[in-house]
């Protein structure tokens, strides 16, 4: 069981930098976030865009703010679940929380801070009739493990490097037949990986199938084959997998069910201290709402600021505590 | 009104929104039909980064060819069309009075 001070779900910019705040309070934290690496959508989505609207960087490239984050989240020495997502909570006699990861991981803390963004990022899932009924059962989103294709018929979606690296993977002696669907014939995949697999479909080693998608599956109880659109109509063509790779998109998932007041996707939360319905669990950033709510990183720092002030009189109810400078007393890590 | 233009949205549903929409405030498709409180998620704020909202051009205005960043996204996105855009590479402004789009189906 892993212990801490504040329990913060979701590693972007606002749970980094709650890290920072509680620190200086002598708050320990630690992260769980769904992606395998922290700063959220800023890592994930958007490292090399630029940003402008934080205070007194004219210019800031995503990434770099998560690394500078970072930097100024070690002092206090950060624990990080990384890759799993929070799935349950449940509260302990002395009015902790244990909070649980897909993985099993168990994480017990007096404060929970959900810093979850737009929710936890999960494979986008195309809208095809029945495709939940074949999931495990011949549809799958990630490849896991390249040995499971052994021997099969494979029909992958999508066109950027995953979909590429796993064709061109999956086609060298693995898998009996890959065949790679593609909604137009270019690709935005690294040029190297785009070139084999052009010359793997010119060798007839795959099916590119391109100017197409696949709009249906069939099967007994699993996946035999898929129905690809093409203009000149629908195919079926035979398979024992399909592997559709669109990218990630994030959603609210498990956390929407923990009992919390939600409205439109979001936490409703007290202004005050950001504090949700459930005493103990707060709530930070893109993820909640209130009067006037603007899903804005500066704003996200303040509100983190703020909330842990209120952790700390969760945690200390009979300690005082006086704002101190960072400028007067420097930063004392852990 | 000036700098105003009406747009057509139709929801998945099937229901026509018409909606003015201004042209002196640097908006896009997305932005608009999110002032409207339409679904239309916009996910990454406008960079054409998530696919998020993706929509239709139902009437025959001439836009802009779609960029490549704009092409690479839809590639991430379902269903589509020949007339597929990402609203939130469509600019509001005069040219487009009258331009009626349709939502495209979402993922789970």
């Amino acid at each position: 069981m892993i212990e801490t001070d504040i329990l913060i779900i979701g590693a972007g910019p606002c749970g980094l930098f709650t890290v920072f705040e509680a620190g200086l309070l002598k708050l320990r934290c630690h992260l769980i976030d769904a992606l395998p690496q922290a700063g959220g959508q800023c890592a994930e989505i958007y490292p090399k865009k630029p940003i402008f609207d934080i205070p007194a960087f004219p210019e800031v490239l995503a990434g770099d703010l998560v690394d500078n984050l970072m930097a100024q989240a070690a002092p206090f020495k950060p624990g990080f679940t990384l890759g799993e997502r929070a799935e349950t909570i449940e509260k302990t006699d002395d009015d902790k929380f244990i909070v649980t990861t897909n993985r099993g991981t168990k994480h017990i803390a007096p404060v929970v801070a959900i810093a979850g963004g737009l929710g936890s990022f999960e494979p986008r899932k195309p809208p095809v009739e029945n495709l939940a009924n074949y999931e495990d059962h011949g549809v799958e989103y990630i490849i896991k493990d390249p040995n499971f294709y052994r021997g099969k018929k494979v029909v992958i979606s999508g066109g950027g490097d995953s979909a590429l690296d796993w064709t061109n993977f999956l086609a060298d002696g693995i898998a009996a037949e890959v065949s790679l669907v593609h909604r137009r014939s270019s690709f935005r995949g690294h040029p190297d990986s785009v070139q084999k697999v052009i010359d793997l479909a010119e060798a007839g080693k795959i099916n590119l199938i391109t100017d197409a998608e696949v709009v249906g599956i069939g099967g007994d109880g699993k996946v035999e084959h898929v129905e690809i659109k093409k203009k000149e109509g629908i195919t079926k063509v035979e398979c024992d997998h399909w592997v559709p790779l669109f990218g990630l998109s994030p959603k609210l998932g498990p956390i929407g069910e923990w009992g919390l007041e939600i409205e439109k996707n979001a936490i409703v939360v007290d202004t005050f201290d950001y504090a949700t319905n459930i005493p103990g669990i707060y709530a930070i950033g893109d993820v909640n709402t209130y009067p006037g709510k603007l899903k804005l990183i500066l704003c996200g720092f303040h509100e983190a600021t703020l909330m842990v002030q209120s952790a700390f009189k969760r945690i200390y109810p009979d300690k005082n505590y006086v704002l101190k400078y960072t400028t007067v007393n420097g930063v004392n890590g852990f | 009104m000036e700098n105003t233009i009406n747009i057509t949205v139709i929801d998945r549903e099937g229901t026509s929104h018409d909606l003015e929409a201004p042209t002196d405030m640097n908006m896009n498709m997305m932005e608009l039909c999110k002032s409207a409180e339409l679904p239309v998620e916009g996910t990454c704020g406008g960079m054409a980064m998530c696919a998020s909202c993706h929509m239709y051009i139902e009437s025959d205005h001439e836009l802009h060819e779609a960029s490549e960043d704009e092409e690479n996204m839809l590639d991430q996105a379902f269903f589509v069309e020949g007339n597929s855009r990402l609203g939130c590479q469509i600019h509001l402004a005069d040219d487009l009075d009258g331009l009626v789009v349709r939502l495209a189906p979402v993922g789970e």
